[in-house]
């Protein structure tokens, strides 16, 4: 009797443990307070769209996701990464907006055999010579849009060109990764303090050089700032602006018109015509009363990506869900995505103008095509 | 030559608005003996009271002007829910609880507003340039910042120097239990100072609200500063606090712009790129620590 109940028990806790591995657990890892926890609910409102849309499963499977908040901080972000894999036993590790917090969880994570997946951060060393197999990109290498930016005004004949950017890595990052693709003159290159809210010096240093454009990286709100003041001071007449990741959904609704013709390069637009991205950008402007940024359409990305790994090899699985993703066609915002030998994706970057839709809302529009399927320049180093 | 003229007018920019900030922090640091670190939370409120007010009055002049009551009732309401309960605690503990403020204001506004920053613009009254020097277009609306807080410096200096009630103030900060038993209700008297502290914060929130980005926790960077501020000038002098404001607003600003230009006379291209820009940021600490060497109470420590 005593051994018919243990077993019977036994089978019960199997039973239990059976179907708790049918549900797959996803930690997303953002930023949702301070000054940048605009963007972290922008990416946790399109995950939860993205659910929304798969019917709460993953490929068939029962899903969790489990949210986590880094406060863009280093340290914070490998405890909750810690914790993601240790008590919280996720089967895939997703998200992360900043560089310098990608490089503390990547180790960890990728380690530990668990696939992390990038919504955002896309710094140099996991492209290339520390890429590990269980890390996927979402997203782009910080290099590619600068790069991107740095052709367009190269083909139009742009001749001096004055560079302003943040003083940490992706700041360096993004003007080296334009300038790789810039032959012109350099008439300047400042580096700004990392959360600086006032460029008023700045920009009179600029006024006195007159170059005959500018182009900045500044990510947030120091984007809002920068280009308020460029405007206050009267800086259009004197150079020609030029941005990445500087105007999106993030900034446009602080700046309204007062972005209009800013021309920046991206790897997604909210016009990017394709039924995915349609459906997308409606929902979420229905569902949250504002266009989704390209942090917001790389979340939903990444659950489609998620998605699409365990319904393709029908197990969640590591090693499945890596081959599944490794070998491509990935439904996504912009379009079926492939990826290189080192897990970043394979892309079009298409450069980007501010404009006023129907409803006189500000928001930004494909003018061209500047890469197409572009690949980092980091592939060849990475070996895994 | 020119360019060094307008990065010094850039500078008292700067500075005048640093000073605004810490007025208030000087009289509740230096005078009250009270260490309250959400003074940086006043400038967001004043910001966001001011956006919120033009955007639904769609007039800027009348946001300008109501954020200035709102921010001194959300001082006179902190100082008399709380603040008043810590003054005879120790500093650790005042530091805790007016840390915690902080992330109550920056929660409130996230609550209250969203996480996106608010949209803030200047009217077209404010929005043109006036030639400060030949070639030199400078916009209207930083004179006006310049003017308010030139204005506001000198309101301060003659109500602390020349009224009874700034008498009184004095008093009350060198021996509170003497000035009491003399009649003054030193409760009213410093709950009016706590309030007119965050009214001068919040002015300066409202000020650079159609300049910068209106955030949640866009005042913590301008809060250490003014710290900085207060520490050069002397802690509890007014009189230091406006001339440490200006030169720390004057040194940043120069620092930013030559520095890296002088080190690239010095170093190569690649090095002088990563260095200046560091060495810039650093300036004004490195000038707090000099200063504290050679006067641990501050350039111009208050008399009495």
């Amino acid at each position: 009797m005593k051994k018919t109940l243990m077993s019977l028990a036994a089978t019960a806790m199997l039973g239990v443990s059976a179907a708790q591995a049918e549900t797959v657990k996803v930690g997303y890892m953002t930023t949702l307070s301070g000054g940048a926890g605009i963007i972290g609910s922008q990416m946790q409102n399109a995950v939860n769209l993205a659910m929304d849309h798969l019917g709460g499963k993953l490929g068939g499977m029962d899903a969790e996701i489990i949210f986590v908040d880094d406060q863009r901080k280093p340290d914070v972000a490998k405890q909750l990464a810690n914790r993601l894999i240790k008590s919280d036993k996720v089967d895939v590790v997703a998200g992360v907006i900043w560089s310098n917090l990608l490089m503390a969880i990547h180790k960890p994570v990728t380690r530990a055999d668990i696939l992390l997946i990038s919504s955002n951060a896309g710094p140099s060393p996991v492209a290339g010579s520390d890429c590990h197999e269980n890390f996927f990109s979402m997203s782009w290498q910080n290099d590619q849009t600068p790069a991107a930016m740095g052709k367009y005004m190269q083909e139009t004949g742009v001749k001096s060109v004055y560079l302003i950017a943040p003083n940490y890595q992706a700041g360096k990052d993004m003007l080296s990764g334009f300038k790789s693709e810039y032959k012109g003159e350099v008439a300047g290159e400042v580096y700004t303090k990392l959360g600086q809210t006032d460029f008023q010096a700045e920009l009179s240093a600029l006024r006195a050089v007159k170059p005959e454009a500018t182009m900045i990286f500044q990510p947030g709100g120091m984007g809002i700032n920068f280009i308020k003041q460029w405007k206050q001071s009267g800086m259009d007449s004197v150079s020609n602006f030029y941005s990445v990741f500087t105007v999106d959904a993030v900034s446009l609704p602080a700046l309204k018109d007062g972005a209009l013709g800013i021309r920046s390069t991206q790897t997604w637009s909210p016009d990017l015509d394709n039924p995915i991205n349609t459906k997308f950008v409606a929902d979420y402007k229905a569902e949250f009363g504002g266009y989704p940024s390209f942090y917001a359409a790389q979340a939903y990305d990444t659950i489609l990506a998620i998605d699409y790994a365990i319904r393709k090899s029908g197990s969640k699985e590591t090693s499945a869900m890596r081959a599944a993703l490794a070998a491509g066609g990935i439904p996504s915002t912009r379009g079926t995505i492939n990826m290189n030998t080192n897990h970043f994706p394979i892309q079009n970057i298409y450069l980007r103008e501010v404009v006023m839709d129907e409803d006189g809302v500000a928001t930004t529009k494909v003018i061209s095509t500047v890469f197409e399927n572009h690949q980092d320049a980091y592939a060849k180093d990475c070996k895994f | 030559m020119t360019l060094f003229l307008e990065q010094l007018f850039n500078g008292l920019q700067a500075g005048v608005t640093l000073f605004l900030i810490a007025a208030g922090l000087t009289l509740i640091l230096g005078i009250m003996d009270f260490v309250f670190l959400a003074h940086g939370s006043q400038v967001m409120v004043g910001a966001y009271a001011g956006a919120a007010i033009t955007s639904w009055t769609g007039n800027f002049y009348l946001g300008l002007v109501l954020a200035i009551p709102v921010t001194f009732a959300s001082g006179y309401l902190i100082e008399y829910l709380l603040i008043r309960h810590l003054y005879r605690r120790d500093h650790m503990e005042q530091v805790l609880a007016t840390f915690g403020l902080i992330l109550f204001f920056n929660e409130l506004v996230r609550i209250g507003f969203g996480p996106a920053a608010l949209f803030s613009d200047l009217p077209p009254s404010l929005g043109h340039f006036v030639e400060i020097l030949p070639d030199t277009p400078y916009p209207v609306f930083r004179l006006v910042v310049i003017g308010v807080g030139l204005a506001c410096a000198l309101g301060i200096h003659l109500f602390v120097s020349r009224t009874k009630t700034g008498a009184m103030v004095r008093a009350g900060a060198n021996n509170p239990e003497m000035t009491a038993a003399l009649g003054v209700n030193i409760t009213l008297l410093f709950r009016m100072i706590f309030a007119a502290g965050a009214a001068f914060a919040g002015l300066a929130g409202t000020l650079l609200g159609p300049l910068t980005s209106v955030e949640p926790g866009m005042g913590e960077p301008l809060l250490i500063l003014s710290l900085v501020v207060i520490i050069i000038g002397g802690i509890g002098s007014v009189r230091g606090a406006f001339i440490a404001a200006i030169i720390i607003g004057i040194v940043d600003t120069l620092g930013r712009i030559f520095l890296p230009m002088l080190l690239r006379q010095i170093l190569d291209g690649s090095a002088a790129d990563g260095a200046g820009p560091a060495l810039a940021s650093m300036l004004v600490y490195i000038l707090m620590a000099v200063v504290l060497v050679f006067r641990p109470q501050g350039l111009f420590p208050p008399r009495g």
